[in-house]
């Protein structure tokens, strides 16, 4: 039973997420039949099959808002936006109850009543004054009572009680048109497979009678189809699957027990729906073979009187229009319905009809087997195969190509593999391929109720549907582009009035692109709404402490408008509150970057902001560079790559060093450089570049930095493997992989790799050096020194390598403990000294916002010395002229033409925070 | 009547021991390895194993044994186990033994720390004494016995 709630339940699911964007393509076009039908006929088919199910809560839910829409398609009443947001509101009620059937087998203890006393009203033509139970943001803005009071109130106001039936609509010979092909097709394939299983159902119930599930599940099956072709207007099929659907409830019920004539009866009867099919398929029409016997002998059999002999369906020798048929009875499986079926017509029986097989021999070929549902993980698993069977390969092609004047039939031979791997390989990748409409389905429907939330209006529009992409980066797409379209629509789009003002169109359009680049896909959303006003990003971040107003004066519009992405920055108390809850734009970027993509933004104020989401086909084969260190080779992902850099001989003159770290200028900016080998624990004590031949630029989170490695080998398509248990420790490794020559080569892992360097953790120090242009050469007769303010005119410095690093606090983190002023710092509690007041040339006077303090460090302590400007790190010969008697200063030089004390940091420390030293004496080399 | 277990057997320094067949995929010669910087030393390194990537840990440095003499290639022993596929080195290999149940005792109280706790039991042969790992315990590698992580650190 489990299968077929299962079964229901994925159905249910795919078709609500169509029903959503076809009730807002309603909206857009009221008079579209096709579209309504279609929505009848999902939510139908819901209802039917969940009261089978039993779940009867859902059954009468989706039962009130079928009366509606059945009065909607036949015209009685006109869609308009409050029945939209009601039918969507009832289909938020149905995902609901079955998301609770899904996750405990009930159906949740929501009560609806609210939403269906709504429907019905709305039904019979009254306006829904209340709200209704809607989840959505709609609640708000449910528009005002509908503007076209519905015609034939009267007509149908007698006939309230939700137990109705829909009134079914039979067309006499139905015209199919183009679109309503789609949906007859569907139900063919459906019906087809469905047929397939009941006929083996129906074999195995012979050999056990009693097994009340294979019973249901035929049931179920003619149920739907009885259900689908009543809407669809297959009334022959109908009254034909009617008379089986009631002999089948009489044996559920145990009130008939199956034998030969009752299993041959129902065979026949499939057999007969079969060929009613196959006709529909072939010319859209029933055919004009007469049922008429097969419907009594099925009759009878469930009035319990016997037969003699179960006929085959007979010809028709004049065009039968079939009648008109009573609307079936009730869609609740009729416990022992008894009654004669409605439209049972006795003629006379006449034999069996020769043409039968071949009919049913060409339906078969068609539309049913052009489509099988394949479990992903079988996807997955081949997909893995195939890609041992590329690596396979490479080490084949390898083999060849050096050995290749030997045999000259195994070079062919290999080729030819190569040619067919590589076409396998872009099958079985396409197997898990998407069209990214999949995803963008439900968009209309988040921007029609967002907009209605928001009193906005709001036109979608999406280019390059089709484009495909693997089925987890599309899963895993979906949450972050949902989450941009909500942003754009609610922040992004102004209100009718604000655009006419500016002299736009009264409605927003928000546009979707997506198509190919480059080997990656990428995703535009476009809006043409107020842009984003980098004033007021600043703003805002410089209010929620994300940046300061001294870094937001140097920021330029661009770096001001990606603010949007640093965490923290959230746009919650902006406008409304439909977005800015839960995640943030941080998220985003964030959940995007996990798959290897990236987020880029344009804006222009007052014009519109257009959002570029790059990501990649496919998570498991990744293109890398391949590098070599220590003699072993590791793979780069490229996605973290930026460029390559070789050094030339003399590679000391562009490695300079700041305090034992080495850097590079590229192109004026600082790299900060790891060296491999030293990352890895490879080299014995030396840390020289000698070795090093290439710097390799990386990127991670928007901060660069050279990997120094030993040589570049290749770039190499790789597939992804996980590193066993053993080596989970190892963060520097994302993975590993087989390389085109059978050995194994370890992935590494950027992020990781730049943490444990300590490369991400140092933003500050990289804007400070970015700002003083730090010039260091290593020189044995000169001293490096670290110059800086003190006080209006005090110029002090500090030997540079004293100075662990250089770090900016912001003056609302200092916090007291005791006496001193204290800082957190890398999660530990570091003192703060004023230099201002320990060398009182006078007070540390102006309030800044941001302090600048020289972080020294000695035996795991560390201590701050605030300073009031960093001016500059000089290289100079320089002669202290000793002498100077005041506590704290070594002596006094002269640094660039200004006098400049020397500071003795211990005395300093010693002096202002007693007991620094107490436990330890270290040795300070010094000068 | 009596049980017979069968058990492959290899030879780890001066240790003979045993793992039960069923548990043992296949046994290979010396494989090329790539070393894992920054990995605990008793992994020795990944072998491609038909498309499949393998850890090897060594289990001379698991056992806390001598260091294995240089020119001496190991040998494979490939287990599977609840973490996967996994590949013990070994010094040689020996024959697959059919032992009697009642052959068995548990390890004595006076066996080495690490040894005691990788070590499942003691099978009693004519000539020598079998040792039967745990290979779930031994390619655990953080799990070691309170008393030897002393010695260990």
């Amino acid at each position: 039973m489990d299968d077929v709630i299962n079964e229901f339940l994925v159905e249910s699911f795919e078709n609500l997420d169509q029903l959503d964007q076809d009730l807002v393509d309603l909206e857009q076009d009221p008079s579209n039949t096709e579209l309504l039908s279609n929505v009848f006929r999902i939510i139908h088919t819901i209802k039917g099959t969940c009261g089978f199910l039993g779940f009867s809560k859902l059954e009468s839910l989706a039962h009130v808002g079928e009366n509606l829409l059945s009065r909607l398609r036949d015209g009685e009443l006109k869609l308009d936006p409050e029945k939209t947001s009601a039918v969507l509101a009832m289909f938020d009620g149905v995902r609901r109850i079955l998301s609770c059937i899904e996750a405990d087998q009930s159906e949740g203890d929501e009560d609806f009543s609210e939403l269906k006393d709504k429907l019905s009203r709305l039904t019979k033509g009254e306006s829904g004054i209340e709200d209704f139970g809607s989840p959505a943001e709609a609640t708000e803005a449910a528009p005002a009572p509908a503007e076209e009071p519905a015609p034939a109130t009267e007509a149908k106001a007698e006939d309230p009680q939700p137990e109705a039936p829909a009134p079914a609509v039979v067309h006499e010979d139905p015209e199919i048109s183009e679109e309503m092909e789609a949906v007859v097709n569907e139900f063919l394939v459906e019906s087809y497979e469905n047929l397939d299983q009941i006929d083996r159902d129906l074999v195995d119930l012979e050999q056990n009678p009693s097994d009340k599930e294979l019973l249901s599940s035929i049931f179920r099956i003619i149920h739907t189809i009885k259900g689908t072709c009543g809407f669809l207007g297959f009334s022959k099929l109908e009254s034909l699957t009617h008379v089986g659907e009631n002999l089948l409830s009489r044996l559920r019920e145990g009130e008939l027990v199956l034998n030969p004539t009752i299993a041959s009866a129902l065979l026949k009867m499939v057999d007969a729906v079969r060929q009613i099919l196959g006709s529909i398929e072939t010319d859209q029409n029933q055919g004009n073979v007469d049922y008429g016997d097969l419907i009594e002998v099925l009759s009878k059999l469930t009035k319990g009187e016997s037969v003699d002999e179960v006929p085959g369906a007979s010809p028709a020798f004049e065009e039968n229009p079939p009648e008109k048929i009573e609307p079936a009875a009730s869609e609740v499986p009729a416990p022992a319905s008894s009654d004669a079926p409605a439209a049972a017509k006795t003629d006379a029986p006449e034999q069996s009809s020769e043409k039968k097989p071949e009919r049913r021999q060409e339906a078969r070929s068609g539309v049913s087997e052009t489509s099988i549902r394949v479990d992903v993980g079988l996807l997955d698993k081949l997909m893995n195969l195939v890609g041992e069977l590329v690596l396979a390969r490479n080490q084949i092609l390898q083999h060849s190509s050096k050995n290749d004047d030997k045999d000259s039939a195994f070079v062919a031979s290999s080729q030819h593999l190569n040619l067919i791997t590589t076409e396998l390989q872009e099958g079985v990748m396409k197997t898990r391929m998407q069209p990214i409409g999949n995803v963008w389905s439900k968009f209309p429907r988040v921007v029609r109720d967002l907009a209605v939330a928001c009193k906005k209006k709001v036109r979608i529009d999406m280019e390059g549907k089709e484009t495909e992409l693997d089925k987890t980066i599309i899963e895993a797409i979906k949450d972050p582009l949902t989450h941009i379209i909500r942003n754009s629509v609610d922040h992004g789009i102004e209100s009718p009035q604000d655009r006419i003002a500016n002299g736009k169109d009264e409605e927003g359009s928000l546009l979707l692109r997506a198509f190919h680049e480059g080997g990656q896909v990428i995703i535009e959303i476009v809006d043409d709404g107020g842009g984003i006003d980098p004033e007021k990003v600043k703003k805002k971040a410089i209010e929620k402490h994300v940046i300061t107003s001294e870094q937001a004066s140097r920021m330029g519009e661009r770096e001001l408008i990606n603010l949007i992405f640093a965490p923290g920055f959230s746009t919650a108390a902006a406008i409304t509150n439909v977005s800015g809850r839960g995640v943030g734009m941080d998220v985003v970027k964030t959940n995007i970057e996990k798959i290897g993509g990236s987020v880029d933004i344009h804006s222009k104020f007052k014009k519109g902001t257009t959002l570029k989401v790059k990501i990649p086909l496919t998570l498991a084969i990744i293109p890398a560079l391949v590098v070599t260190c220590g003699g072993d080779r590791y793979a780069i992902p490229q996605v973290n790559l930026l460029e390559l850099v070789r050094l030339d001989q003399q590679a000391n003159r562009d490695v300079e060093m700041i305090h034992g770290t080495p850097v590079y200028r590229l192109r004026g900016n600082l790299l900060p450089l790891v060296n491999l080998n030293k990352e890895l624990g490879m080299t014995q004590g030396s840390e020289e570049l000698d070795e090093a031949k290439i710097i390799v630029v990386l990127q991670v989170n928007d901060r660069h930095f050279g990997l120094v490695v030993e040589g570049i080998a290749d770039t190499e398509e790789i597939v992804v493997k996980p590193l066993s248990q053993q080596l989970k420790g190892a963060n520097a490794f994302a993975g590993a992989t087989i390389m085109g020559d059978g050995k194994v080569a370890l992935i590494l892992d950027v992020l990781g790799l730049a943490q444990s360097s300590r490369v991400l953790s140092e933003v500050a120090e990289r804007a400070l050096s970015e700002k003083t242009t730090v010039e260091t050469k290593k020189s044995a007769s000169t001293q490096n020194l670290l110059v800086f303010a003190v006080g209006q005119k005090g110029r002090m410095a500090i030997i540079l390598d004293m100075v662990g690093r250089l770090e900016e606090f912001k003056t609302a983190e200092v916090e007291k403990s005791g006496a001193l002023d204290v800082v957190q710092y890398r999660g530990e509690i570091m003192p703060l000294i004023y230099l201002s007041q320990v060398f009182a040339t006078d007070t540390y006077g102006e309030e800044k916002e941001i302090m600048q303090a020289v972080v020294y460090s000695e035996n795991g302590r560390s201590v701050g010395l605030v300073v009031d400007q960093i001016i500059d790190i000089v290289e100079e010969e320089v002669s202290i002229q000793k002498g100077s008697d005041r506590p704290g200063v070594l002596g006094t030089a002269v640094i660039k033409q200004r006098v400049t004390d020397l500071v003795d940091v211990r005395e300093v420390i010693q002096s202002t925070i007693m007991g620094y030293y107490d436990s330890e004496t270290p040795a300070l080399q010094e000068g | 009547m009596e049980v017979e277990k069968q058990f492959c057997t290899f030879y780890v320094d001066d240790l003979f021991m045993g793992v039960e067949v069923s548990k043992v995929q296949e046994v290979l010669r010396y494989q090329e390895m790539t070393s894992v910087p920054l990995s605990s030393d008793i992994v020795s390194g990944l072998i491609n194993l038909r498309g499949q990537i393998v850890t090897a840990i060594d289990l001379r440095k698991r056992l806390e044994l001598n260091e294995r003499p240089d020119g001496q290639l190991p040998m494979n022993v490939v287990v599977r186990t609840n973490e996967g596929v996994v590949s013990m080195l070994v010094d040689s290999i020996g024959d697959v033994l059919e032992v009697p149940d009642n052959a068995f005792e548990t390890p004595p109280e006076t066996i080495d720390g690490i040894t005691r706790h990788l070590v499942l039991g003691v099978y009693k042969l004519a000539d020598s004494l079998l040792l039967i790992l745990d290979t779930e315990k031994t390619v655990n590698i953080e799990s070691v016995p309170d008393e030897a992580k002393v010695k260990h650190t």
